[in-house]
């Protein structure tokens, strides 16, 4: 028997934009690489777990391969070592794809003010969302994740995210 | 007692004001071979150089101390010997294969040369780095954009060699991180596969270094405590504990009843929630998902009462020099009872499941073994050396916060494998537990911070009522706490092990000089060794066990 929309609309038809469609299924659907350092992984962990439970928004697939994420979350401090490893998986994530910084240290280095550091991950690749805290609470982790939801909808997919003209330091 | 060692040099070495045993360079490999064989200091426990750049009265710019314990864990001696402007010494790895990597990070760190050493090269900072950070000199804020990652095949060429290998031909190289799910962190893991047999491995760290121990030098020492929360982010409040209870070492201070107490409760509701991740991950790695909601459900609750406690789930910095920011709240008895509930249910459901799984046993008994000696040599400790029998528990050998009088068994492994060292953490959780029960039904009325108020703020009333108490709260606010001069280490027994602080002050609200002895650091320095010989598959569940902590490891 069915449920759930397939018991209330059956055989009919639905007609939508197709732009409309897609963007629904790719706010649905996402699938996370977490590039988890540090403290704020532990956070995610608890995202992941079931009291704040990330199925809910259809993203728990997560992924550590790049081939198969469309969501980069950097939780964690990247320090200048870890900088080149950061930018070769974003860059071997296919397009469409979108960037969560989250915590203070990823948005920007947040106190540790050193030598190690890297003050910020945007000098690197671009993000689209920021959290803040230190660690954020795993409520932030879900409220960014509403926000890239957002972008998903409003964005066109004519318009074509793979042409932005983000230039990065390690970019040459 | 270090008696040969006295006898034989005694004219050699003075000692110093703090009661470090002060000798020559050039006797240092023979006094810790002394010390070592005849005197059985047999456990290294960290090996670190100070900068005396900005200290007046000093024979040299630069020293290296080294902290060693007797074979009881009881006696701790500090050697320390001064470096010449050549700024070499003889490496000590040939006695103690846990200063292998202490020595390349003080090369890192400080460039401090050690001759003999087999491979002295980088291992916090990347490999183009310029310069050595730890250096007085070195400016804080200078960063150094890196390119290329280590290839690594200097330190793996010469252990294949080693193990008859000639030609690379017939091996598969590959990539265990460091941004891999199974390394638990930033930690790369370089290995040589013979079909899924790794032939030989290669660990490089460094990847989450945060310069730590140069934040240290630039904050006042209440400013640093959140600093430590992020070493051990599973167990923030045990590293609080560990660098309060150093510094209050140097003062001289004890904290009042009360306050031992709840740092004995909340340490090891710490020590339950880190068993309870390590275990939850390293059987997600195994496949086991169910006993990650089992045991990481549990670790909610605490976490909620952590945040009505002190208002921060993860990183708690609940401590301060002299005390704690809070005392405990109303209803907290009630909350914790809860708690340990839900602890003791989800650990058992856990056990259920694997306790008689053939599977389970497969998959971890014999697996990455250390023998006793191999792990005292390489510098392992607390829950990873107990699985291999060693009965080396700070909290038994050198106790502190009355930790003597409280009815507790340690937890003793008898293989040193995956499965003693899984088993060891789920026996200390029971532990912990009853710790926590006998020390909330003793737990004392009374302040919970020392009265010194050169040391701990003045209650807001006298902040705001008196000229003594608004001075004291600036002073301890714009200044910090004035710490006399000293070198210092001191331990506490960490949820990973022996966690100590060495800390070099100058008599101002700033250290001088931080050094933090982190447990992972060691275990990861053995762990390229635990795996060769092993499959690829076990190299997982090994790394899961030892519950390596990068912020901690790299700091």
């Amino acid at each position: 028997m069915a449920v759930g929309a397939e018991a209330i609309f059956g055989q009919s038809l639905i007609t939508t934009k197709l732009d409309s469609a897609i963007s629904w299924a790719r706010e649905s659907s996402m699938w996370p690489y977490v590039f988890g350092t540090a403290c704020c992984a532990i956070e995610f962990m608890s995202v992941a777990s079931s009291k704040y439970d990330i199925s809910r928004f259809g993203a728990e697939v997560v992924r550590f391969s790049p081939r198969q994420a469309d969501l980069l979350i950097i939780a964690g401090t990247v320090s200048y070592k870890q900088a080149p490893i950061l930018k070769k998986i974003y860059d071997q994530m296919s397009e469409p794809k979108w960037v969560i910084s989250a915590g203070a240290c990823a948005c920007s280095g947040g106190f540790y003010d050193n030598y190690t550091t890297l003050q910020g991950i945007d000098s690197i690749i671009p993000v689209d969302v920021y959290v803040a805290g230190c660690p954020p609470r795993p409520e932030a982790f879900l409220d960014a994740l509403l926000e890239v939801q957002k972008i998903q909808a409003t964005q066109s997919l004519l318009d074509d995210r793979a042409k932005r003209v983000f230039k990065g330091v390690l970019d040459v | 007692m270090s008696k040969s060692f006295k006898e034989q040099f005694k004219t050699a070495y003075t000692v110093d004001a703090y009661g470090a045993f002060v000798l020559d360079k050039a006797l240092i490999f023979k006094a810790l071979q002394t010390l070592l064989e005849e005197d059985k200091y047999t456990f290294l426990v960290d090996i670190t150089a100070i900068d005396y750049l900005h200290v007046n009265n000093q024979p040299e710019r630069f020293a290296v101390v080294y902290l060693l314990r007797d074979q009881n864990f009881q006696n701790l001696i500090t050697i320390k010997t001064y470096i010449d402007s050549s700024l070499a010494t003889l490496s000590v790895t040939p006695l103690f294969k846990s200063a292998n990597w202490a020595e390349r990070e003080i090369w890192d760190q400080y460039g401090i040369h050690f001759k003999n050493h087999p491979n002295l090269k980088r291992i916090l900072n990347h490999k183009e780095f310029v310069g050595h950070p730890l250096r007085k000199d070195y400016p804080i804020t200078q960063g150094q954009l890196c390119h290329q990652s280590d290839t690594l095949m200097d330190e793996m060429t010469p252990r294949l060699k080693a193990k008859g290998y000639t030609s690379h031909e017939d091996l598969m190289f590959l990539n265990l991180g460091p941004a891999h799910p199974a390394s638990h962190g930033t930690i790369r893991t370089f290995v040589a596969l013979d079909g899924e047999n790794i032939t030989s491995a290669v660990s490089e760290i460094g990847y989450l270094h945060r310069g730590f121990e140069k934040s240290c030098e630039n904050h006042t020492y209440n400013q640093i405590i959140p600093y430590t929360d992020r070493l051990n982010y599973c167990s923030a409040i045990l590293n609080n504990i560990a660098y309060a209870h150093a510094v209050e070492g140097i003062l001289g201070v004890d904290l009042p009843e009360r306050a031992k107490f709840i740092r004995v409760i909340i340490g090891e509701l710490s020590r339950i929630i880190d068993h309870l991740v390590c275990l939850a991950a390293i059987l997600v790695d195994m496949g086991a998902l169910t006993n990650y909601w089992y045991l990481y459900n549990p670790r909610e609750k605490v976490y909620d009462l952590l945040s009505k406690l002190t208002g921060a789930r993860l990183t708690n910095s609940y401590m301060r020099i002299g005390g704690m920011s809070y005392d405990l709240y109303d209803g907290f008895e009630h909350d914790l009872k809860v708690c340990l509930k839900e602890i003791k249910e989800g650990v058992s459901d856990t056990l259920k499941l694997i306790e008689h799984n053939r599977i389970f046993h497969d998959r971890t008994q014999n697996v990455g073994i250390i023998s006793k000696e191999d792990a005292i040599n390489r510098g392992l400790s607390g829950p990873n050396l107990r699985a291999c029998g060693v009965p080396y528990d700070l909290r038994v050998t050198a106790p502190y916060y009355h930790y003597e009088t409280f009815d507790f068994d340690i937890a003793l492994g008898s293989v040193g494998d995956v499965y003693d060292r899984m088993m060891v953490r789920f026996e200390e959780i029971k532990q912990s537990t009853r710790i926590i029960n006998q020390a909330m039904q003793r737990l004392p009325q009374g302040p919970i911070c020392v009265q010194d108020h050169a040391i701990s703020l003045p209650p807001k009333k006298e902040v705001y009522g008196n000229i003594e108490g608004l001075m004291n709260q600036f002073k301890l606010v714009y200044e910090g706490v004035k710490v006399p001069t000293s070198e210092y280490y001191r331990a506490i027994e960490g949820a990973n092990g022996e966690l100590g602080f060495f800390i070099v002050s100058d008599g101002s609200g700033t250290p001088y000089k931080v050094k933090v002895r982190p447990p992972c650091f060691y275990a990861m320095a053995a762990y390229p060794r635990i795996i060769e010989g092993s499959m690829i598959a076990d190299a997982v569940l090994t790394l899961g066990s030892l519950n390596i902590i990068a912020g901690e490891l790299d700091r």
